[in-house]
């Protein structure tokens, strides 16, 4: 403490933020050696038990008072009912379950040929073949059930985020109370790890679809909420003042002229909306939601690496053709016609769509496999991709490399690198924290950091967190040394450039899960595991926008360069990388972010961290305990969110790219 | 669309004697489906019992712990695999907070411990038994464990007292908690290629038995107390230094207002009641022959009309 005192003067801001940052690296080592030589009394180094306030029962005490006294859950059971009726209309359609309207479900050909007609429409021949390919392969590896029962869901839920958070992005928009409410909440959001979601949902909304897609739409709300704030304040004034002066009502406005010229950040939110969708489908089978994630998990529980492939490959496939779909809808400007136009010609692809749907209703009658791909008619190799995946982990040299990796990495890296982390006196490691908050952004980041690190520590998690902390370091740092030279290298060509952003769209929608297996197999259940699966992760952002930075660096920088006879890496490297930086630290940041979402997975891999302990609340109603978990982890991601970002904003601008 | 027309004919054939005294709901009996093939299968053939006897069935998907809250709260009507060692805990408390009741036993019975597949006999012949284990243990060393062998343990959360039980008994052993079923599942299968020896935390009725044959580490008997009493046991300090009991409980449980809502079915699930082999076969069914857990269902119900023929009223 002394030192803290002598280097603290009463003034700090007649100090650089860089050397109170010191200041603070300076008191956390003599802490640290304090706490290595025996001298720190054992209160400074962990908080004593006595004085950790028991935040569980107290929340636990709320929540039943809420829920049972304030009459919640009586609200939300009421809502369910509602929200379930949906559920078993959708259900009906896809896949036939016996409720209203009994008329389902489609033939299989007929939404295969609706979808390729969409994808006509779209975007040409090329995504009505992604989207007609998609339903045929999904019937044919027989999944078309299971896959219906997904999308049945989703397609409530998805329309219901969208609703929802384009009423709320409209008010944040008109109301500056609202937005100022709002965005804490929404930054708390999404960070927060979605294990804290499945609880509530599973108590207030009734285990089964009902709390998977209440689950599923707030998580997909946030960017929903945020593009429509975008999209309105972008809209510019000379359009407002047209609209005024044709004599717009209020609800004119809003409806003829903002929403249309916020057309492009609406749609992008959407797209928004059905990729989150897509992510939560394995995740929300924890709670009962049907369809490929429970499939997932089931053949995941039995060994079947195969079928759990396939069952990837499927939602990989939904996701790409829905994102492309929807990316193409929000370039695709309306189309006008002129006067006179019949009306057949107006809606041909309408018609079109139509007339297949029909066509191929009528043909599925006579011909039951159009219908529905029967049992034993499917065209699964999940036996013989079981013994791929086995032949490929048993080869010699893969498992020579992956036993050194195991052995290096893991004993001679990771294991004292953890012990390391976990050896840092506490007050240290905030201090730690805060003194790279302070270095990169400043003093309001600063005192985030102090405040949020110091609530992680009273949580009584401490030693949790800093285990799942590590292992978000390891990985983004292994993650950086392999993701950023890929980036690097494939930026120099167009052609590369958008093969490996194929690359990153794929494993960033294949379903975590699924590696996991193969992860243990090569790995054991180890660190390197955990490590490695949360690195395929988190490599994907790291990439993209080392590429995207790089690829939009203004060509009069590069020619200049040129021109005055730098050499290929003298040019990366004292002018594209300098400019491309804030890009990156974007893909830094999100690399994080999901890094810290991944990190929970890994608890089935096997970890001490909060995400093995928030695993193992989902089986009781420990909803108290399940929240302070969840806002440790939101709290550690925030403060990394809230410092990066300022550091890329304040970059931004002093390079005078904003 | 076959399945269903063959169960709703099924269903209404079966409603139409009994509608004189089906006093039962129409409302669907919501059936608990979680994620290994047995109980799944099982919960389908009880399903299509059901259905036999004129109700309505729906299956839903949840987590085998979080299930029990459910079916307090009558979201979920009943749950048939309620086992001993791994659910024992959450069902007490859940007794404890009301609205679940216990419908009895299955003739079947559970038994979860330390289990190795068979190829390890060949590196350690003295197994099965623990003090065998325990000379052989550096043939379990991993890069991590160093000279001591490596015990893979269950998830954490499924209270399994591996640790305790090692320093109970003096082993050499590291315990290693695996997160998942399925993270077990792949180091017995990575262990598979090159014939490792390998321990690992394993139970019964599940499907691996019929894709690795293996047996359990024989461990002091289990005695009533050994978890409570250090003083019964081998060692007269510690508590855990049995082996876990070879026969425990698999109960069925159900909603409270089961009873009174559907009281035909709750009558047939009261006579439901599984042995080890069927519970063995019907796993079996969707393991190794891939069938559909349904279709299963249907198969393993046609072959053996004598078992449950009789529950029905």
């Amino acid at each position: 403490m002394t030192a803290a005192t002598t280097t603290l003067p009463s003034s700090p801001r007649s100090f650089s933020n860089a050397q109170i940052a010191l200041a603070f690296v300076a008191v956390a080592v003599v802490l640290t050696i304090l706490q290595y030589i025996g001298l720190l009394p054992a209160w400074m180094h962990r908080l004593p038990e006595a004085i950790i306030p028991n935040f569980a029962s107290v929340l636990d005490t709320v929540f039943n008072f809420v829920k049972d006294d304030l009459g919640l859950l009586a609200l939300t059971r009421f809502l369910t009912e509602g929200l379930e009726w949906l559920l078993d209309f959708s259900a009906n359609i896809f896949f036939g379950k016996r409720r209203f309207p009994n008329i389902g479900p489609i033939p299989w050909t007929a939404m295969a040929a609706v979808a390729s007609v969409i994808g006509y429409y779209l975007g040409g021949w090329r995504l009505a073949l992604l989207g007609g390919g998609t339903m045929v392969w999904t019937a044919l590896i027989g999944q078309w059930e299971i896959a219906m029962q997904t999308m049945s869901v989703l397609a409530i839920a998805a329309p219901l985020a969208f609703v929802i958070g384009l009423s709320l992005g409209i008010a944040a928009w008109k109301y500056a109370w609202v937005d100022k409410a709002i965005k804490p909440i929404l930054s708390v959001l999404q960070t927060l790890p979605f294990f804290t979601y499945l609880l509530p949902a599973v108590i207030f909304f009734k285990v089964g679809p009902t709390a998977g897609a209440v689950a599923t739409t707030i998580y997909a709300i946030p960017p929903m909420i945020l593009m429509t704030t975008l999209g309105l304040k972008k809209v510019s004034p000379e359009v407002v003042e047209a609209g005024k002066m044709s004599g717009c009502t209020k609800a004119q406005m809003l409806r003829h002229v903002y929403i249309p010229s916020a057309r492009t950040e609406i749609l992008v939110g959407v797209n928004q909306v059905i990729m989150l969708s897509l992510a939560m489908v394995v995740l929300t089978a924890f709670i009962g939601m049907p369809g490929l994630g429970a499939k997932l998990l089931a053949m995941m529980g039995s060994f079947k690496l195969g079928r759990s492939f396939e069952i990837g490959i499927t939602i990989v496939l939904l996701a790409v053709m829905l994102d492309r779909m929807s990316k193409a809808w929000v370039i695709k400007q309306p189309e006008h016609f002129e006067r006179g136009t019949p009306l057949w010609k107006k809606h041909s692809m309408l018609l079109l769509g139509l007339g297949l749907f029909i066509g191929f209703t009528l043909l599925s009658l006579v011909v039951p496999f159009l219908a529905e791909v029967g049992r034993g008619q499917d065209f699964s190799q999940g036996k013989e991709l079981d013994n791929l995946i086995k032949a490929f982990l048993n080869i010699e040299w893969v498992k020579a490399t992956t036993g050194f990796l195991r052995a290096f990495l893991n004993v001679q890296v990771l294991i004292p690198f953890r012990n390391f982390m976990l050896s840092i006196p506490t007050p240290a490691f905030i201090l730690l924290v805060a003194a790279f908050a302070f270095a990169l952004a400043g003093r309001r980041e600063a005192i985030y950091a102090l405040v949020f690190f110091s609530l992680v520590a009273l949580s009584g998690w401490w030693d949790r967190a800093i285990i799942t902390l590590y292992s978000v370091i390891s990985a983004v740092s292994l993650a950086a040394l392999i993701g950023l030279p890929i980036g690097i290298l494939a930026s120099r060509s167009k052609k590369w450039s958008e093969r490996v952003l194929l690359v990153c769209d794929t494993a960033q929608t294949f379903p975590s899960f699924v590696y996991l297996i193969p992860a243990i197999m090569l790995f054991g259940i180890t660190d390197v595991a955990v490590i490695f699966s949360i690195l395929v992760f988190a490599m994907v952002p790291l990439t993209r926008y080392t590429i995207e930075g790089l690829r939009n660096v203004p060509e009069e920088m590069t020619e200049a360069a040129d021109m005055s006879g730098a050499k290929r890496f003298q040019k990366l490297w004292s002018v594209q990388l300098p400019i491309a930086l804030p890009t990156m630290a974007v893909g830094f940041n999100q690399a994080i972010m999901f890094a810290f979402f991944m990190v929970i997975i890994a608890a089935f891999i096997g970890t001490q961290d909060l995400g093995q302990e928030l695993q193992r609340t989902l089986a009781g109603t420990d909803l108290g305990k399940n929240f302070v978990l969840g806002i440790c982890v939101s709290l550690m991601a925030l403060t990394f969110d809230l410092t990066i970002m300022k550091w890329a904003a304040d970059k931004k601008r002093m390079l005078g790219l904003q | 669309m076959n399945k269903f027309t063959t169960a709703l004919t099924a269903g209404t054939l079966a409603l139409a004697p009994l509608s004189a005294f089906a006093a039962d709901s129409d409302d669907p009996i919501v059936i608990p489906i979680h994620n290994w093939s047995s109980q799944i299968v099982m919960s389908n053939v009880v399903g299509q019992i059901l259905e036999m006897n004129g109700n309505a069935v729906e299956y839903v998907t949840t987590d085998s712990q979080a299930v029990y809250e459910s079916v307090r709260l009558g979201d979920v009507t009943l749950e048939m695999e309620v086992w001993e060692g791994a659910f024992g805990a959450s069902f007490r408390a859940a007794m404890e907070k009301g609205g679940i009741v216990d419908v009895g036993d299955h003739d079947a019975v559970t038994r979860e411990d330390w289990w190795y597949p068979m190829w390890t006999k060949d590196a350690c012949p003295g197994l099965p038994s623990w003090e065998a284990l325990n000379d052989c243990a550096a043939l379990f060393a991993t890069a991590e464990t160093g000279d001591k062998g490596r015990y893979l343990d269950g998830p954490v959360d499924w209270l399994k007292h591996g640790q305790e039980r090692v320093e109970a008994l003096g082993m050499d052993f590291v315990v290693v908690n695996a997160g998942s079923a399925a993270a077990l599942w792949a180091e017995i299968g990575a262990a598979e290629a090159d014939k490792r020896p390998i321990v690992v935390f394993n139970w019964t009725p599940n499907f691996a038995e019929a894709v690795w044959p293996g047996e359990f580490v024989e461990f002091p008997e289990w005695v009533d107390g050994c978890d409570k009493d250090p003083a019964v046991g081998p060692n007269p300090d510690a508590l855990y230094d049995c082996g876990n009991p070879a026969n425990g409980y698999m109960k069925k449980a159900a909603w409270e207002g089961m009873e009174e809502k559907w009281p035909s079915a709750y009558d047939i699930l009261e006579k439901i009641n599984f042995t080890n082999p069927q519970i063995a076969e019907m796993a079996k069914l969707v393991d190794i022959d891939e069938l559909e857990p349904e279709e299963a269902a249907e198969v393993w119900l046609e072959a053996n009309e004598g078992v449950w023929k009789s529950w029905l009223n």
